[in-house]
């Protein structure tokens, strides 16, 4: 008697919290069951069965709701890099650069997926190691529609396995902004692979996976990072200034004019990186609720703000606002806000884009200027200045209310209290800057050694379409 | 026969354009080109680089003409194309010696 009436309390809560709408019709039949003399151990089993399958309807409903946004997500996390990055990228270079541009961002969907899926995932994503995965998903083994309960309880572990990969398509992608009109292809084929494996994953795995060192739940140091601050943009934007340091200047920088050949196609581009960016940072809830609306709200935000900052601090010194300091600040904030997404509320979401937009505006200005590096589509001034505001800012402004990460009731940034949690960004972001240095400097000497990394003076004034591809992006007589 | 070679603003084209169409001229042939005279070119600023473009967008004209028609050319161009700013271009004439239809191989001021 006594489990039975359990169960029918159960039931009706189950019913009234997991499933609002139908509630109404089944809760009415209940009262008569549990007035029923239900003291017969056939009436308990039926309920028990009932019970049971009402849970995995619950279940289904939920994991078809997360997994519906999961896959949008991850699409447009693809859309991102193809075709966001590669017309953002593409528009910026001179006319001969743009199909080398374009073609380097999308070698990366083919070539990281498939190391993706021989292995890439599992050193990311397999076992608990304190620095890198294991090999137990070696070519996707035990990877299917069944979830992965340490990282995502609702969605197949397919889904999640997929939109990881788009981080990770992306990310190395980003780079070739720094080394744009004269990074040999081969070069960049040969560069990926090896940044891939030796910073990219293992990074990925500290800072996302399960036992990683910066592990926000769990971790040695805490490092708050929702979509990918200090993986995704602290890597790349680090990675792209020892490129562009490693590589040297472009022929003729900074005497020669090497302005954007088609701004329009660089303002598509950056229009549907913007877009693309609900699925990174609101995706990275790994489901449908709250989270994801919370994340979602503060991206857009971000983006908005920054693309006012720099607009502003543009206007301010040149008199004018122009379309490419707009878009290049909607990218900025976009950075930014990347590891904050999901912590932060709407107002710090505007605090941060804000500051974001003026200082990337700043750093690709004023700092590129002063130091004389050729990052040529300002690969680092974006993507490694963006995320390290952007991480350090995380700490600053997250709050529980948004995601109580750390436990119920305990604070999470400063704005809760926990001014500890800046110093923990702190060392996230240090340790990813160090480790995206040191990685990338041993690759760039295995590069130049096998295959080269620069193209020769030639074939960079000749152009890279053309040397490289052997066609043209625009061939005007036909 | 003189041949008349006008550089304008691109801006004035059309104007030009039909008012030589109106003053019975039935041919032309239109460039665009690059150039600078004694106008100043302008600076763009991109991500805080600066490049001054002193070869500015101009539009060439160019026609040959039956000897009683260049008067009325050249004033209609002058009438026209003139904003009265710096870098409204300049008009240059020169004879011609021969003019040859390639379909039926006719020859002076009948091939114009």
């Amino acid at each position: 008697m006594k489990h039975a009436v359990l169960c029918c309390c159960l039931f009706v809560s189950l019913l009234a919290v997991a499933v609002p709408l139908p509630a109404q019709a089944p809760a009415s039949t209940t009262p008569a069951s549990a007035s029923s003399p239900a003291g017969s151990s056939d009436a308990s089993k039926e309920l028990n069965d009932k019970l049971a399958q009402l849970d995995q309807k619950v279940a289904a409903a939920q994991s078809a709701g997360d997994n519906a946004w999961m896959l949008t997500s991850a699409a447009l996390v693809l859309m991102m890099t193809g075709p966001g990055l590669a017309l953002f990228y593409g528009g910026l270079v001179r006319r001969k650069n743009t199909l080398a541009i374009m073609m380097q961002s999308f070698a990366m969907m083919g070539l990281i997926t498939v190391l993706w899926a021989i292995c890439g995932y599992s050193l990311a994503f397999g076992g608990d190691g304190k620095f890198i995965g294991d090999l137990s998903h070696v070519f996707l083994r035990g990877v299917g529609v069944a979830p992965n309960a340490d990282y995502s309880a609702t969605i197949p572990q397919l889904t999640f396995m997929v939109y990881q990969l788009m981080f990770a398509v992306i990310t190395p992608a980003l780079i070739t902004g720094a080394t744009a009109e004269r990074m040999k292809f081969s070069g960049t084929v040969l560069f990926m692979t090896l940044w891939f494996f030796v910073v990219y994953v293992p990074l990925a795995h500290m800072v996302w996976g399960k036992g990683g060192l910066l592990n926000a739940a769990g971790g040695k140091f805490p490092c708050l990072d929702f979509a990918g601050g200090t993986v995704v943009h602290i890597t790349s934007g680090v990675s792209a200034l020892v490129c562009a340091l490693y590589m040297g200047k472009r022929v003729g920088f900074p005497k020669q004019p090497m302005p954007p050949h088609s701004l329009v196609l660089s303002f598509i581009g950056a229009c549907l990186l913007w877009v693309g960016w609900f699925g990174f940072n609101a995706g990275s809830a790994l489901a449908a609720g709250g989270l994801a609306s919370s994340a979602f709200v503060a991206t857009h935000f971000g983006a908005a703000a920054a693309a006012f900052g720099w607009s502003v601090a543009e206007w301010f010194k040149n008199g004018k606002a122009s379309a490419l300091g707009a878009i290049s600040g909607a990218v900025a904030g976009l950075v930014a806000i990347t590891p904050a997404a999901g912590f932060v509320r709407p107002m710090p979401a505007l605090v941060i884009g804000l500051i974001a937009g003026v200082f990337c505006y700043l750093m690709v200005t004023k700092v590129k200027a002063l130091f004389g590096y050729d990052d040529a589509l300002d690969a680092f001034g974006v993507h490694g200045a963006g995320g390290t505001i952007g991480a350090l800012l995380t700490g600053v402004f997250a709050q529980a209310i948004v995601n109580p990460i750390f436990g119920d009731g305990k604070p999470v940034g400063a704005r809760d209290g926990n001014w500890g949690q800046v110093g923990n960004q702190l060392i996230g972001v240090l340790f990813s800057w160090g480790f995206a240095l040191v990685g990338t400097i041993v690759i760039l000497k295995i590069t130049d050694l096998i295959t080269g990394f620069r193209v020769t003076e030639e074939h960079e004034v000749e152009g890279l379409d053309i040397t490289q591809h052997g066609e043209e992006a625009y061939y005007l007589e036909s | 026969m003189m041949k008349l070679e006008a550089i304008i603003q691109p801006s004035r084209f059309e104007s030009v354009k039909d008012a030589l169409r109106e003053a019975g001229i039935e041919g032309m042939t239109v460039t665009e080109v690059r150039g600078h005279g004694r106008q100043k070119g302008h600076t763009e600023v991109y991500r805080g680089r600066e490049y001054t473009v002193d070869l500015l967008p101009k539009i060439k004209l160019e026609m040959v003409l039956p000897d009683k028609l260049v008067n009325t050319v050249v004033d209609t161009i002058l009438k026209t194309a003139k904003t009265g700013k710096i870098g409204d271009g300049k008009i240059f004439l020169s004879r011609v010696e021969e003019a040859i239809r390639i379909r039926n191989e006719e020859r002076g001021e009948s091939a114009l």
